[in-house]
């Protein structure tokens, strides 16, 4: 297959994983609706987006570095470090307005970490991120103890909790729009993005021609760290509350949301769009199952069915449409040296 | 390395830019006051007023499936059919502070006429509390208190005085008002732990156990495994350990757990707040005293009757309103929407047989 052939197979695959999920995602709304009480409001759909919010901004940069090929499972941790950063300082009297950019900052040095070493020292990505998921953690809870802070400025925390006015969209939705759009746009329609396709699919062919994949690489990571810290900006601001544990186990959710959004875990494949999607999913099959007072366990049991699917069907969907090419196509010859057709 | 050394650099660069960026001046500490007291209420009591039939009330505890909410919110759940209404339990199997957040949302929107709530983190929990309370949702605190200004009610199991000044003269009778003791508590933060510890410290200063020292706070996270081993490191930090306060039912069960398979069984004393039913056994065996705690039923039952008459209208939450409790009684509410359950109980190997929760 000639690469503009894989490149429309590709698109023509992703167009309609994403076709199934707004075919799921209208679908779950219609059950739910009809079902469950109180599900088909407006106010409904604002606790639905607030409560995926720092999921959302998450899953936006672990989307590049799932099709990069890399994984970053701290997130949640760094979201947990930038949460102890922020009350340790606040505690400390420093302005909340020079708080932030310090914790980003931080977010920032734990991305630079990871890619430092999966980069330069060639670790890979899953062993050094379950590493530094310990490790800042860790951190946040040297920084902070086990205390809580909170007394955050009211400014700051109604617009956190707060909606646009007639409308039941959350305030922080207005963030993850801004960087969806960015970050959309530097996906899909740059070279950038281009080169993070490419490297994902297949870094060595990528670095042959011309993409410098460690470097774009250790962006990935970078933004990633800083997107965790903001999602812990959020985070905060939210719950009025800095705690070392915030968010701890939301990896699993960004993770989940990211491939039910048919990134391959494989690399090179995926959309922001169909991430976005996903998440939007993710949300609303939690938040119907609640109403309808599904007990917490069936819930934690349901997240891992829906991971498990997510990696599975387009796995499954591949091999159906390899299966179906393969039948009018005459049997390999050189290969298949027992004669039995190709499955 | 080229590459390595420009991205290091770059991002050098950039935190210290930003750094210099932030400069000075914006909203610090000092410039956000909390506010206090409970939401003010224009609405007049009628003391009178009947209970009104099919309230919806649910119980969000701290965390379900832990059997000390279980019981307190069937106690609760019971108190509501008595009445009536239609009574559930839901919430989180962990017990993070943000948890319990989109559980108040849920149940905002299936328009709960009231929410019996035991706060994780009492300030997360806020902002949607006040959210349902604009919606005209009744929101009642049980055994651990939110805001004061996110709840019409809070419910304590006992004041926190009485509980913390009780607990130390248990343990000082135990050991002969002499000797190294700690304490074994839940999360650092939990609201209710950390004011009884407060009126331990304070009991501790009274001349009659100047022969007593408390050397350390431990933080079991009301975890079996952490408070086991916390439990653990606690002996070997101090050799000289004479006894333990546990104020938490997680935390004295794994205690006398690993008190009762070591050589410290019986010579190390353990007391605090433990239910009969996990108890009974260390009690029997000699590792536990005397341990006490209120009944968690009894104060589910009153979160419900509480719940009852503020969502008809018999009270508002002002300080002096009476309002019926079925069996436990006339009860009164106090200074910040408090009610008081009462004093709590002393188990022994005499008694602990004629309870069994």
């Amino acid at each position: 297959m000639s690469v503009p052939e894989r490149m429309t197979e590709v698109r023509r695959r992703l167009a309609s994983w994403e076709g199934a999920l707004l075919v799921l995602i209208v679908g779950t709304w219609a059950v739910a609706s009809a079902l469950v009480d109180g599900f088909a409001e407006t106010s409904n759909l604002s606790f639905i987006l607030i409560d995926v919010t720092e999921i959302a901004i998450m899953a936006i940069t672990l989307t590049l570095v799932v099709i990069a090929a890399e994984i970053d499972l701290s997130i949640a941790s760094t979201l947990g470090l930038s949460c102890a950063v922020i009350g340790y300082l606040w505690n400390a009297g420093w302005p909340i307005e020079r708080i932030f950019p310090v914790a980003l900052c931080v977010g920032a040095l734990c991305g630079a970490l990871n890619g430092v070493l999966v980069t330069r020292l060639g670790l890979p990505s899953l062993a050094v991120t379950i590493g530094t998921l310990a490790l800042y953690r860790g951190l946040a809870y040297v920084i902070l103890g086990d205390t809580a802070v909170a007394d955050f400025p009211p400014r700051y925390t109604g617009w956190a909790t707060g909606r646009i006015p007639g409308t039941p969209i959350p305030y922080p939705i207005l963030l993850v729009a801004a960087l969806a759009v960015i970050v959309g746009v530097l996906l899909h329609a740059s070279p950038l993005g281009r080169a993070i396709y490419a490297l994902g699919y297949n870094e060595e062919a990528a670095r042959f021609a011309g993409v410098r994949v460690k470097r774009i690489k250790f962006w990935l990571f970078v933004a990633s760290g800083v997107f965790a810290a903001l999602a812990g900006i959020v985070y905060t601001l939210r719950f009025s509350s800095a705690r070392a544990d915030n968010g701890a186990g939301l990896e699993l959710a960004v993770v989940a949301a990211v491939l039910l959004g048919g990134v391959s875990i494989f690399g090179g494949r995926g959309t922001l769009p169909g991430v976005l999607a996903g998440v939007l999913l993710f949300g609303i099959v939690r938040n119907a199952l609640i109403l309808a007072d599904v007990s917490n366990e069936v819930l934690n049991f349901v997240t891992g069915v829906l991971l498990i699917i997510s990696v599975l069907a387009p796995n499954l969907a591949g091999a159906i449409r390899r299966g179906r090419a393969a039948t009018p196509t005459p049997p390999p010859t050189t290969i298949n040296t027992e004669g039995t057709p190709a499955s | 390395m080229k590459g390595f050394s420009f991205s290091a650099a770059a991002v050098a660069s950039v935190t210290s830019l930003t750094l210099v960026a932030a400069g000075c001046g914006g909203t610090t500490k000092n410039d956000v006051k909390s506010q206090g007291g409970p939401a003010p209420s224009s609405a007049k009591a009628n003391p009178n007023a009947p209970i009104k039939k099919g309230l919806k009330i649910a119980f969000l505890p701290k965390q379900i499936n832990n059997p000390y909410f279980t019981i307190a919110d069937k106690g609760g759940t019971g108190a509501v059919s008595e009445l009536g209404g239609a009574g559930k339990e839901v919430g989180p199997s962990d017990a993070a502070a943000s948890s319990q957040v989109s559980y108040i949302n849920t149940l905002i929107q299936q328009r709960q006429d009231a929410i019996v709530i035991s706060a994780n983190d009492p300030n997360a929990v806020a902002p949607s509390l006040k959210q349902a309370m604009g919606q005209g949702i009744k929101v009642v605190t049980y055994d651990s208190d939110a805001a004061p200004d996110a709840r019409n009610l809070f419910i304590n199991q006992a004041s926190a005085e009485d509980l913390g000044r009780t607990e130390v003269q248990q343990i000082a009778k135990q050991i002969g008002d002499k000797g190294e003791i700690a304490i074994l508590s839940a999360t650092p933060n939990a609201t209710n732990q950390n004011s009884w510890i407060k009126f331990m410290k304070d009991e501790l200063t009274k001349p009659q156990y100047a022969g007593m020292k408390l050397v350390k706070v431990a933080y079991g996270n009301d975890d079996d495994q952490k408070s086991f081993t916390e439990t653990q490191g606690l002996l070997k930090s101090y050799p000289n350990l004479k006894g333990i306060i546990s104020p938490t039912t997680v935390g004295i069960a794994a205690a006398a757990r690993y008190l009762s398979s070591s050589k410290y069984k019986g010579k190390v004393k353990l007391t605090g707040l433990g239910t009969p039913n996990q108890m009974r056994k260390f009690v029997k065996d000699g590792t536990v005293d005397a341990f006490e705690l209120w009944n968690p039923a009894d104060l589910g039952y009153l979160g419900a009757y509480a719940a009852a008459a503020i969502a008809s209208g018999q009270i508002t939450g002002a300080p002096g309103e009476k309002f019926k409790a079925g069996k436990l009684g006339e009860k009164a509410v106090g200074q910040n929407g408090e009610v008081l359950l009462g004093p709590p109980t002393v188990f022994t190997k005499d008694n602990i047989d004629d309870f069994n929760f």
